[in-house]
């Protein structure tokens, strides 16, 4: 969000590209975000790098957003379909049967966003997981556990950049579920482990990233480069 | 970006600005005020409430309303575990009692965080104390504070009952970034407690996940309530057993979202554990 006519962009995007239900709270949604869009584009101007705008783009507004969970689940479900190419040595069958489940959660809503943005869907990305020892529990927890955390706080910030309240609902049924994953396998590295304060402000919460520090997290396993520019940032 | 160059960029927009908040002088001090009394980490608040007084907005009283709802069942919650932990011989020693004490200081800092952020909003913080709860609700659980078993259950119960409540409240805080963030950070604790009960309570023989299956709950019809609605496969129109060609079967699709609950559906399931 550079311009102040981006603003403008969104919204003829919005209405353009997905069906809206035109309530008075949606309506009033869309005002409140555009005003907020204003303000902190402005505000935040000076401060800003610039940002690239090659690669793949992800879009703006609600459909920027619903793109940028889709490469998220993208990720984690290619993770723990590679897990199940050759499980790793020792697991349990508890592990087993758990780590099944949670892969297929991660497919159901990839599949979900992927049918859900139609048109609008960014395609496959090409992914890159040679940092991860699949033959190793340690390093496939370790990893789990980093995608499961990060896409709790991902979610977590992203709740804020959406204007429809469907989405946002939408989004609320996943992250408690990512959660749930998080907290399993955080207590499968180190039983007790499922919110401590590597997770958790002093507050007793969450926390939430902005969809540029988790790309700049996850990038580490995305060869396709990303172009999260046009997201909103409020 | 920081405070003074967010208000001077409103002032571009709003050249008034400075007679709503009367001078930049006072504005800066009323923020310092403010933040004196806050906490850090309810800074957010304190700025919100700012410019909702400059621009004659009270912070809605839909959000303070949402606010004292969650702090409602976090009360809830904390005297739960508050009361379980000093209950005699009820918790075993061991990994099990830290995780719920763990979880007991999470419930605590919650409430605490939310009466913090209802005063900064400029509404009040409902109160409870311990002897206006019943957690036997009414005698459904009479032994829940002398049974570990009936307390793991109920304490499940409460978990995943907090995450769909949070979850159902989510849209009445969309026009409000920090309150619904914070939520939402709340939100996520919750399901990670619930997660984590689930285990505790595989592991003494229950029949459950760490995420919900359906609407099965692992502890009677008497909870049937507290999980109608999860067994949804479908969301947004899409069917999402075997979606696209992938093996995705009616349990897996029902585990991969948690689904909501209304604020009445909410209070019904908890009055019983008022006293």
């Amino acid at each position: 969000m550079k311009e102040k006519d981006s603003v403008n962009q969104i919204l003829l995007n919005e209405t353009s590209k997905k069906p809206i239900d035109v309530s008075r709270r949606n309506f009033l949604g869309y005002i409140g975000g555009a005003s907020a869009l204003i303000l902190t584009a402005a505000a935040c101007k000076k401060d800003d790098a610039p940002a690239s705008n090659s690669g793949v783009n992800l879009g703006s507004g609600d459909v920027g957003v619903l793109n940028y969970a889709y490469a998220l689940e993208q990720i984690e479900a290619a993770f723990y379909t590679k897990v199940f190419q050759s499980v790793y040595s020792g697991i349990t069958a508890s592990e087993n049967a758990l780590l099944g489940d949670i892969r297929d959660h991660e497919i159901a809503h990839r599949e979900f966003f992927k049918n859900a943005l139609g048109a609008s869907a960014i395609p496959t990305l090409e992914l890159d997981f040679s940092t991860i020892n699949f033959g190793s529990r340690d390093s496939v927890l370790g990893a789990a556990k980093a995608f499961e955390d990060l896409g709790v706080t991902a979610y977590n910030g992203a709740g804020k950049l959406l204007v429809s309240a469907d989405y946002l609902t939408l989004a609320g049924k996943i992250v408690s579920v990512e959660a749930r994953h998080a907290a399993y396998i955080r207590d499968l590295i180190s039983n007790g482990s499922f919110a401590d304060n590597t997770a958790l402000d002093a507050n007793g919460l969450d926390m939430a990233r902005t969809p540029a520090e988790v790309l700049a997290i996850a990038g580490t396993y995305v060869k396709t480069k990303l172009n999260a520019s046009n997201l909103p940032t409020n | 970006m920081n405070i003074n160059s967010i208000i001077s960029e409103i002032e571009k927009v709003d050249p008034e600005l400075y007679e709503k908040l009367d001078g930049r002088r006072a504005a800066m001090k009323s923020f310092a005020r403010f933040s004196g009394k806050v906490a850090v980490a309810a800074l957010p608040f304190a700025l919100g409430t700012m410019f909702n007084k400059a621009y004659g907005q009270t912070p809605s009283s839909t959000v303070i309303d949402v606010l004292n709802f969650a702090l409602t069942l976090e009360y809830i919650e904390s005297n739960f575990y508050i009361k379980g932990l000093a209950s005699s011989g009820l918790v075993p020693s061991g990994p099990g009692m830290n995780a719920l004490m763990t979880i007991r200081d999470h419930e605590a800092a919650h409430v605490n965080f939310l009466r913090t952020a209802i005063t900064a909003s400029g509404g009040t913080p409902v109160t409870f104390t311990a002897s206006q709860f019943d957690f036997t609700a009414k005698g459904t659980f009479p032994d829940v504070f002398s049974n570990y078993d009936t307390f793991l259950a109920v304490a499940q119960a409460f978990e995943d009952t907090g995450v769909r409540a949070y979850k159902g409240q989510a849209p009445n805080l969309i026009s409000n970034n920090d309150v619904l963030t914070a939520a939402l950070n709340i939100h996520s604790v919750e399901a990670r407690h619930a997660s984590h009960v689930r285990q505790m309570r595989k592991a003494r023989g229950a029949d459950v996940k760490p995420w919900i299956t359906g609407n099965i709950n692992g502890i009677g019809a008497v909870a049937n309530g507290n999980y109608a609605g999860e067994e949804i496969t479908t969301q947004a129109g899409i069917n999402l057993v075997n979606v696209n060609g992938f093996t995705i079967s009616a349990a897996a699709a029902s585990e991969a979202f948690d689904e909501p609950l209304t604020k009445d559906q909410v209070v019904a399931l908890v009055t019983p554990f008022f006293a």
